[in-house]
């Protein structure tokens, strides 16, 4: 059971939903940058929310399938085709053996992901597959996927009716929410508000470790640099040039900058989807009301009965 | 012992832990404790910590509440830890202080007014303390280096910095793990594996240690290199 890269995308890797407990040797969880449409997928082929899929960015790539069996793409759409045919998104599909699957530039936001019945075969590296790439562990050899790779997939052998999804989940990617972060103080009155009032965009150096802007530069306050500390995920760090960077799944497990604010866990699953161009602005919420945001995304999860925690 | 840091939520995900704000020997004490608490205790609460110079990030797991997230924390810094202390273990790392190795002494040479032989001395006499590990896969947070040594940081970071590689950056030395990108002044290159993938678990270097760096010349880089990959 395998399928094999015939034309990588731009950036594919193989992911889980991170490897955890491990950020105090410095090994960041990593895992898919929409762990929301990865669960979806997963779910969809009926597959634990856990199980090994791909993730592809900006441009997908061509695959075949060399044995048949149930796949799904979710997240952003992007073009995609089965041997010529439009590949649905949200749906799980019937695939066989030989057939090649098309995906081309997205329509949308930045990533999409291809789950199938049983998930991706790779070694488990401290209890995940998820690729880190600056640390090149995880995943198929620790790196994106190149051409002629071959990569195992589980054997399909239950009849469990595919799902397809009512309603999909469009969120707006133009705000994303946020707490205070731990150097909040730390800055200006006049600077948070430019913070909030402004703009920012995606620029071009954003990847899986972080995501940066352009556009308004925000002063930090007296010093550039603080003790360094442990770095949350979505924590908006502002270096010394003033451009905010919001820490993205494969980050540095700590670091020096002071940290603004921190883009609540409900919407982590947009900065995975925002692409370089894209223009958004920072909305505070309280901690309170982000975590009720939080498990009322969590909650969603609770109607698909195969899901395993 | 019973710790009484400020407890705070970082995010609607994560909490911080903070016993201070400056590097002290005192302070990684407790982030040392707190740390060794949270790993060796069975809650299913929490999925990821980060100890820092004075303060520890929790990182709740995916099910647990902010709350309950807090109640973990509480329960571990009131575990009595009797006579509990940092197991000091000395690493000696060898480095290969050769210009090829060492692209910036002459940056370093340059600012600190010695000259090699006596860079050297300096950073080979001092005895190093490891406050964490951050940043990346096994990098160690290092603090007692001769502060005549402190040097800044490149204007531009390099785009890749060898696996390995030795460097100051202000007032702190340090090694890369990994090929990164990177602004430290290199001045050398250790041979010995800081991180290796086979065993990612089993850092060289662990939070709590102590380091000394020893000279060595090419040949014994390159023999040292051989046994061990």
């Amino acid at each position: 059971m395998s399928l094999t890269v015939l034309k990588p995308g731009f950036q594919s890797t193989l992911q889980d939903l991170g490897r955890n407990g491990f950020t105090h040797l410095g090994i960041a969880p990593a895992g898919a940058a929409d762990s929301f449409s990865f669960r979806l997928g997963n779910l969809l082929v009926g597959n634990g929310e856990n199980d090994t899929g791909m993730e592809m960015t900006l441009v997908g790539g061509t695959y075949r399938f060399n044995q048949s069996t149930l796949a799904a793409l979710t997240g952003s759409r992007f073009t995609a085709t089965l041997d010529g045919e439009d590949f649905p998104f949200f749906k799980a599909f019937h695939v066989k053996k030989g057939q090649e699957l098309d995906i081309g530039p997205s329509q949308d936001g930045a990533r999409c992901f291809l789950t199938v019945k049983g998930g991706f075969h790779v070694p488990q590296i401290l209890g995940s597959s998820s690729t880190h790439l600056m640390t090149r562990i995880g995943g198929y050899e620790g790196r994106d996927l190149k051409k002629g790779d071959q990569i195992n997939f589980g054997y399909s052998t239950t009849s469990i009716e595919p799902e397809k999804l009512e309603k999909i989940i469009e969120p707006d990617r133009s705000v994303l929410h946020v707490t205070k972060g731990l150097q909040y103080d730390r800055f200006e009155s006049k600077n948070r508000d430019v913070f909030f009032r402004e703009r920012f965009i995606v620029s071009q150096r954003s990847n899986r470790m972080g995501l940066r802007t352009e556009g308004p530069k925000i002063k930090a306050g007296i010093t550039d640099e603080i003790l360094t500390e442990g770095l949350p995920i979505g924590a908006v760090q502002v270096p010394g040039n003033g451009h905010p960077i919001i820490s993205f799944v494969d980050h540095q497990t700590t670091g020096g900058y002071p940290k603004i604010v921190n883009v609540i866990a409900a919407d982590l699953c947009k900065v995975g989807q925002l692409k370089p161009g894209d223009k958004f602005k920072f909305q505070l919420v309280s901690i309170a009301e982000a975590e009720k945001l939080y498990f009322e995304q969590e909650s969603f999860f609770k109607k698909f009965t195969h899901s395993n925690s | 012992m019973i710790l009484d840091p400020t407890v705070i939520p970082a995010s609607d995900r994560s909490i911080l832990v903070q016993f201070g704000d400056e590097i002290s020997e005192d302070l990684h004490y407790q982030v040392y404790l707190f740390t060794q608490g949270l790993l060796s205790s069975s809650h299913q609460a929490i999925s990821n910590i980060s100890p820092g110079y004075s303060s520890v990030l929790v990182r709740l797991h995916h099910k647990t509440t902010l709350a309950e997230g807090m109640d973990t924390i509480e329960e571990v810094l009131k575990e009595e830890h009797p006579g509990d202390t940092i197991p000091q273990r000395t690493v000696e790392i060898p480095v290969c202080y050769e210009d090829e190795f060492g692209p910036d002494l002459g940056r370093v040479l340059k600012h600190t007014g010695y000259d090699k032989e006596e860079l050297i001395e300096r950073h080979t006499s001092g005895m190093y303390m490891v406050y964490f590990l951050g940043f990346s896969a096994g990098f160690p947070y290092i603090g007692g280096m001769d502060e005549s040594l402190a040097t800044p940081r490149l204007e531009t970071p390099r785009k890749t910095v060898p696996a390995g590689s030795v460097g100051i950056a202000g007032h702190q030395t340090g090694m890369y793990p990994l090929s990164t990108p990177g602004g430290w002044n290199l001045i050398g290159r250790t041979p010995l594996p800081l991180f290796n993938r086979s065993e990612p678990k089993d850092t060289a270097i662990r939070m709590g240690d102590r380091i000394r760096f020893r000279t060595v010349g090419r040949a014994e880089f390159e023999s040292l290199g051989q046994s061990q990959s």
